[in-house]
């Protein structure tokens, strides 16, 4: 049990590369046989990530999910920022300078629209839920905006450690309903072009939320969302401590 | 050679990511604006351009592939470890916020989608 327990920890990202494929062979082969091919593999291998990732927070406490289990520490490393965004430039190979020229504008626009509309929906909850205090509502909107934006603008204008803690929950909620919700809608918003695809990105703007959602939609259309929704979180941590928190500052 | 190919994609994000933090820096901002973004275009521009044709065909293209490819598995990975469990534990308060950003968003794609330009709404009505 020791010497394997040492094997899996010393060469943990070869693990996770063993781990994550048999899970993705269970996956397609669920998606082939239980929905005739209706719910793409990757939507369901997706799902059981958010799952495990679930019931590893709750039993190690946590903030890596499944990756805080020592013997899958190497998810971690294979999940993490780094190798998501070189996968993600990856995908760039092969895509044409004229198909990103057609949603030039509109992908501009969706990125300044995505984070003003979900930065006056998390603050008009926080409202709701009786805040009163500007520097909290602002905090609370941004966290709907992304689980990064959130806690930057909390400590840029000085909320309290609850309230950013609230506001990376809401992010976090927003980054897996993306995941788990893009499969589903994507016939009815029309997302099934490389356009929409970029308007989608700026909208949404949650990398890893649109990154999983447009995989387990169609992974032709990842690097175009992927494109406009890098630029998201830059936005939103330049508004929210700024101009939204002046803003909301006037109204209460 | 493939890795000519991963050294091209890595010199991409690289570049991309330094002038995604400066211009982080520039605006006052604790956060790097668009270097993915950024990194995606110059791999773009080097895979349209025959200047970079000997670092994108062949075998060199297949190890930029490679990674492509690889962008799924690592996106399952990426789900196992978000904090789930804190999303969870959030309450209602964050669980509508987030429920609600999400689903007036999706109603806007189809709306901000028109902003594209017309010759692709003229290829999509013809295709269809």
């Amino acid at each position: 049990m020791e010497i394997l327990e040492t094997v899996f920890v010393r060469n943990n990202l070869i693990v996770a590369f063993a781990v994550v494929g048999v899970t993705i062979w269970v996956s397609y082969f669920l998606a082939d046989k239980l929905t005739q091919g209706r719910i793409h593999g990757s939507a369901i291998a997706i799902a059981l990530g958010l799952l495990a990732a679930y019931f590893g927070g709750v039993a190690t406490g946590g903030n890596t999910g499944v990756a805080d289990v020592a013997l899958l520490s190497g998810i971690g490393l294979m999940g993490g920022g780094m190798m998501r965004d070189f996968a993600i430039v990856a995908t760039a190979f092969g895509v044409h300078m004229s198909e990103l020229k057609k949603a030039g504008l509109a992908g501009v626009v969706s990125i300044f629209a995505g984070v003003i509309v979900s930065f006056i929906v998390g603050a008009a909850i926080a409202v709701m839920f009786g805040y009163t205090d500007a520097a909290e509502i602002t905090t609370i909107g941004a966290g709907a905006v992304t689980y990064i934006v959130g806690p930057v603008t909390g400590e840029a204008i000085g909320a309290s450690d609850a309230v950013i803690t609230l506001s990376v929950a809401a992010g976090l909620v927003k980054s897996i309903l993306v995941m788990i919700g893009t499969p589903l809608v994507a016939r009815f918003i029309g997302l099934d072009n490389p356009q929409s695809a970029m308007v989608f990105g700026g909208l949404m703007g949650t990398t890893s939320g649109v990154a999983a959602g447009l995989a387990a939609t169609d992974p032709k259309l990842v690097p175009y969302g992927a494109m406009t929704a890098t630029f998201y979180t830059g936005v939103g941590c330049l508004l929210g401590p700024s101009i939204l928190f002046f803003i909301v500052s006037g109204m209460f | 050679m493939i890795v000519y190919g991963v050294a091209l994609l890595s010199v991409c994000l690289i570049l991309g990511m330094i002038i995604g933090e400066t211009l982080g820096v520039l605006l006052g901002v604790d956060a790097n604006v668009g270097g993915v973004g950024i990194a995606m275009l110059f791999l773009v521009f080097a895979s349209n351009s025959d200047l970079f044709r000997s670092l994108t065909e062949d075998a060199a293209g297949s190890g930029i592939k490679f990674w492509s490819a690889m962008y799924i598995p690592i996106v399952v990975a990426m789900a196992a470890r978000q904090n789930v469990a804190a999303a969870v534990d959030g309450g209602f308060l964050a669980l509508l916020a987030g429920v609600a950003a999400v689903v007036v968003s999706f109603a806007l794609v189809p709306v901000l989608s028109k902003l594209s330009s017309p010759q692709v709404v003229a290829d999509n009505e013809e295709a269809n």
